[in-house]
């Protein structure tokens, strides 16, 4: 009887339930709901916060119904959704692709709304779902090795798929979320450098585009982009020296004779006599790959020679970018990229939310302004403000140590799923928790980033703060789904 | 197994990333949030209001002391465009009375981002312009209904007299070039239109304040920023007076009634202009206010083209009155001397060709001719210069020279009067004739210019400029009418004389022929008691209609303090309407009134009309 007990206490969801997880859950909701009331509550209305006309009660409602969707998900067997999982996907990549057809009208340009009622429902934001656990099964079930490019190349399909479909939609934002499948890959066995380089292609394309024109001081002739690429290169190659190659000596010679190199030609071109600081850059990394190459064939290890390779591709990658931008493309195409990349918001005003947003934050101080007591949010028109610009309210209502509070609980969150992903007796239950967490730290990142005015705006929501039914249903379904895969990790030990 | 080993590692990698990219945020949101000083950090924020305070524009005076324009209190009304809906339309339109069509259509012009470049919600923009203390005090009494509406004093400028209207120009609402050009002003705000006004805009407007006021998130003002440190009180406008004497100006106005055209008296010695009238005119006291945009259209369409300042954009014929440069280049040049006689029989014939004259004497010297207005003497000079082979090389070096001697005089450019919009006539110079002839011509082909016909024209500013540089004998100091610029020094341009090319000598000949033409001459109309006028008629041919009458000339010979040119359009003979309005203007300011009999005359000829004006704002 006492094992019986014991066992049926092992079992018990609500014993195996990662409370700690619930916990940071309900906290970030609860604080989600404060800033959009701050961000969408009119004092001149003089409505009430929970009146549902209003969007602070809207999102009441979307927050009680979130909580009882995430009860219904605990009571459902782990194994009916395991089971389920190609069907899900399939389902919804049909939706994705019927979307568009469905759309009654478009939604500032994108057609990825679709009208249920007196409700409307964003797919997209599910289909992260059916994505994540269609992964974790085509993997575990075949046992795909990543480091294989076969079984990478298959995965990478099912994820490009509903990309594809959700940028038919014109949602290229939320298309690109999907792209943190690949920190899942990574752990999964993907080789590290695919990530490590795409991750340094994404930095000379948005960093070289985005500073091309501003100098590194006034009157100064250097380009800040190129300068700050052409430094990343340089230290992007050094650290590949120090993973990939055991000798120490050339990786600090590298290393210190590089970056002495231009900080003194900055020095000399900002105080003495101004020049391009880039051709000594280009000096320092033509002298590098020439090392590389002499190490490659001295010490007779490829690896050398691969990260001479990349720094050369990287150098190559960076001016065809800019040449194609400035020289192939017509200024209205140039445009569309920018927009693309959110370094213009619209033909007037470059930058204008980005710069209200930087106000508001700026404006909270230390300890904020209090609820609903934040004037920038209130009386300016910072669009976009209870949703994809929902920060600026944290940041605006309750200051430096608000902010930072919510930072870190989607750290601890983040943190806590790694560990949770890493305690999973099966694949399967590990690539979808891994597969969440990546979600979760893809949008923290790019959301709060671009409200920081560090990542390019791309339109995303804030997990649990940014208003709307879609987006924290899906984030809620995300979650509780691998907290129900997690209460059962004890079932296969007996 | 150690691949296995090697794969559960890179939790760590995941785990490093995220962190990096937390605290990498968390150290923005410090630099963002705690490093920035806070009023920088705070500087565009909405808890701030940054309320302007206006200056007083300043007044105007006349040379002796008479206020002219000053300011008075007027109120704009102000919306937020966030916190106006709901209110009662109808209210708002007969609170103000106003359409509620043009309510609709005013909304509308606020929100259209192109007309109304500083547009937001949630500011101030304004509405209507410019009301009156009555037409304000029926709003204000409901103000309190009307949320979202506010009021913001100003002041608008108010004229003494009805006169002047040229010279003092107007102010009006910035359009959306003004804003562009200049970051002081922002919408709503006024600036000088024309007249002095615009010329003076600078000085005139003063400095706006800042006051900044602290708000709460429902927009409610809390008090003043660290007591007012970052505050700064508006700088009121600088006070000018101008040179004009509103009496004269009065009195130029009056006798131009029904005359289109325009009078310019110049005190000599200092290049003041005394007065500037030009008709038909328009009461500077109509273009205040919201009733400013309504008139403006009305005289902008009129035929009568009543905004013309004619005394400066005018660009007439000078007819005779340029006779007396004729005289002053050929003596310099050696053409004549004032004994030198030339014969005119009705006129200046010459191979067939034949201009007329009036009968008079002949032939006849130089001081005679000038009396007379005689035709032929100076065609015979004009000729005899350009056919000069022993002085000028070719007819254009003779044509160059003569040009030169011009504009030392203040034709064919602008002389530079402080006020927009002067135009700057016409001397032809050689290149032109080259030009207009393919190179084959002579002084006959050219033989009008030297009676002030054919392609010369000037304005009636000129004109009168030239009776104040025959008054200095020889130079003339460039006209203008700010006499005093509070706290500033005029510019130099109207402190230093400007030498014409003929010397003082050749100017007696020139004033003994004018005094002669009042005298004895065609002037005889403008000979007064007691004041030794010099004159000189003109007569300009008009190909369009009716000749035009022109009157030169200044008062007393010996220093005097008036120089005057009257340009009547029309108006046949100079001496018709050119020399007895040119005498009443002199008497009324060497005198400072008109004797009975004068004011009997001037009355004759403030009646005596060529045009029929029939719109009430044009006189």
């Amino acid at each position: 009887m006492p094992s019986s007990d014991k066992r049926e206490k092992e079992q018990s969801i609500l014993h195996n339930l990662d409370w700690f997880t619930i916990f940071i859950f309900v906290v970030l909701v609860a604080m989600g709901w404060m800033s959009v009331c701050g961000a969408s509550y009119d004092f001149d209305e003089g409505t009430s916060l929970l009146d549902f006309s209003a969007r602070s009660g809207m999102q009441v409602v979307w927050i009680l119904s979130a909580m009882v969707l995430g009860a219904i998900i605990l009571c459902v067997d782990d194994r009916l959704m395991e089971s389920m999982s190609y069907i899900l996907y399939i389902g919804f990549m049909i939706l994705l692709f019927a979307t568009p057809m469905l759309a009654t009208k478009a939604i500032k340009g994108s057609l990825s709304w679709i009208k249920i009622g007196s409700f409307s429902v964003q797919p997209a934001e599910f289909a992260k779902f059916a994505t994540a656990l269609c992964l974790a099964k085509v993997i575990s079930a075949f046992s795909l090795d990543l480091s294989r490019w076969v079984h990478l190349l298959i995965s990478g399909l099912l994820v490009l798929l509903p990309m594809v479909l959700i940028i038919m939609q014109r949602e290229t934002g939320s298309a690109l979320v999907y792209l943190a499948f690949f920190l899942m890959f990574y752990r999964e066995g993907m080789i590290g450098s695919i990530l490590f380089a795409a991750a340094a292609f994404v930095f000379y394309f948005v960093v070289g585009i985005r500073y091309a024109e501003e100098p590194m001081w006034e009157l100064s002739q250097v380009s800040m982009g190129e300068f700050l690429v052409l430094t990343g290169i340089h230290l992007f190659a050094v650290g590949l020296m120090w993973v990939y190659t055991s000798l120490r000596k050339p990786f600090l010679q590298v290393l210190l004779l590089g970056t002495t190199a231009y900080m003194l030609a900055l020095l000399y071109a900002k105080y003495l006599i101004p020049f391009n600081v880039c051709w000594v850059q280009w000096a320092v990394l033509a002298a590098m790959v020439g090392y590389l190459l002499y190490l490659a064939v001295r010490e007779q290890l490829w690896s050398y020679a691969l990260i001479a390779l990349f720094a050369i591709g990287s150098i190559g990658f960076f001016y065809s970018v800019n040449y194609v931008l400035d020289d192939v493309l017509e200024p209205h195409q140039q445009t569309r990229i920018r927009v693309l990349l959110g370094l213009e918001d619209d033909p007037k005003g470059a930058g204008y939310n980005v710069i209200q947003a930087k106000i508001a934050i700026g404006s909270g101080g230390l300890h904020g302004k209090g609820f609903l007591n934040g004037t920038q949010t209130k009386l300016k028109y910072v669009p976009e403000q209870d949703t994809d610009f929902i920060f600026c309210t944290v940041g605006e209502e309750q200051g430096f140590v608000g902010s930072t509070l919510v930072l870190l609980l989607f750290l601890i969150l983040i943190l806590r799923l790694i560990h949770l992903a890493e305690r999973q007796p099966l694949r399967f239950g590990r690539i979808f928790g891994y597969s969440v967490m990546s979600i979760f730290l893809f949008h923290v990142f790019i959301n709060v980033g671009m409200v920081l005015g560090l990542t390019p705006v791309i339109g995303i929501p804030l997990p649990f703060f940014s208003y709307g039914g879609s987006s924290l249903w899906g984030f809620t379904i995300l979650l509780f789904t691998f907290l129900r895969i997690d209460a059962a990790r004890n079932r296969m030990m007996h | 197994m150690e691949k296995k080993y090697e794969l559960g590692k890179r939790k760590y990698v995941l785990a490093g990333i995220a962190c990096i990219i937390i605290f990498a945020y968390i150290l923005r949101l410090f630099s963002l949030q705690l490093l920035s000083e806070d009023f920088k950090r705070n500087a565009d924020s909405n808890a701030f209001l940054r309320r302007m305070l206006f200056p007083a524009r300043g007044t105007v005076k006349d040379r002796n002391g008479k206020l002219l324009v000053y300011n008075q209190p007027a109120y704009d009304i102000m919306v937020v465009m966030r916190e106006q809906e709901g209110v009662d339309t109808m209210d708002v339109c007969n609170a103000l009375g106003i359409t509620r069509d043009w309510y609709e259509r005013r909304m509308n012009e606020i929100r259209d981002p192109r007309r109304n470049p500083g547009y937001s919600r949630y500011t101030q923009q304004l509405f209507m312009g410019q009301l009156s203390a009555e037409e304000f005090s029926t709003f204000n009494e409901k103000l309190f209904c009307f949320p979202g509406f506010y009021v913001q004093r100003r002041s608008i400028r108010q004229y003494t007299y009805p006169y002047a209207a040229h010279v003092l120009g107007d102010v009006g609402e910035v359009g959306p070039k003004d804003i562009e050009a200049d970051d002081y002003y922002s919408s709503g705000d006024y600036i000088g239109k024309l007249g002095i006004e615009r010329q003076y805009e600078r000085q005139l407007r003063g400095e706006k304040g800042v006051e900044i006021l602290l708000r709460d998130s429902r927009g409610r003002i809390k008090g003043r920023y660290q007591d007012g440190k970052f505050d700064s009180a508006p700088i009121p406008g600088k006070n000018l007076v101008l040179s004009l004497d509103v009496e004269l100006q009065a009195l130029g106005e009056r006798l131009m009634k029904g005359k289109k055209g325009g009078i310019v008296a110049i005190e000599p010695a200092t290049g003041e202009i005394l007065c500037m009238v030009s008709s038909p005119t328009y009461d500077p006291r109509t273009m205040v206010g919201r009733q400013r945009g309504a008139n403006n259209n009305r005289l902008s369409r009129s035929p009568h083209k009543p905004l013309l300042n004619r005394a400066i954009m005018g660009q007439y014929p000078p007819g005779s009155t340029f006779k007396t440069t004729q005289a002053l280049t050929f003596l310099q040049e050696g053409i004549i001397t004032p004994s030198t006689p030339y014969p005119c029989n009705g006129g200046f014939h010459f191979k067939g060709f034949k201009l007329g004259c009036h009968a008079h004497p002949s032939p006849l010297p130089l001081i005679p001719s000038l009396a007379t207005s005689c035709n032929g003497y100076y065609c015979w000079g004009l000729y005899h210069m350009f056919s000069n082979r022993q002085k000028y090389a070719s007819v254009q070096d003779a044509m160059t020279r003569w040009k030169d001697y011009m504009v030392s005089m203040g034709f064919g450019y602008r002389l530079g009067v402080d006020l927009p919009g002067e135009k700057r006539g016409l001397i032809p110079n050689a290149a032109f004739y080259d030009r207009a002839y393919r190179g084959s011509w002579n002084a006959v082909t050219v033989i009008s210019i030297a009676i002030g016909q054919g392609e010369v024209t000037a304005t009636p500013l000129q004109i009168a400029n030239l009776g104040a540089t025959i008054a200095n004998r020889g130079w003339f100091i460039t006209p203008h009418v700010v006499k005093d610029i509070q706290d500033e020094e005029l510019d130099t341009l109207y402190t230093k004389r400007r030498y014409t090319m003929a010397s003082p000598k050749q100017y007696q000949y020139v004033v003994q022929g004018m005094r002669q033409a009042v005298l004895a001459g065609t002037c005889r109309k403008a000979n007064l008691p007691d004041i030794a006028v010099c004159g000189k008629t003109g007569t300009a041919q008009n190909p369009h209609g009716l000749d035009h009458s022109a009157f030169m000339g200044f008062a007393p010979m010996d220093n005097p303090r008036i120089a005057i040119c009257v340009y009547v359009e029309n108006g046949i003979w100079g001496a018709t309407y050119g020399v007895p309005i040119g005498a009443l203007m002199i008497e009324q300011y060497l005198t400072g009134g008109l004797s009975p009999e004068s004011e009997e005359n001037a009355k004759l000829y403030e009646d005596k009309h060529i045009i029929t004006i029939d719109d009430a704002l044009i006189r």
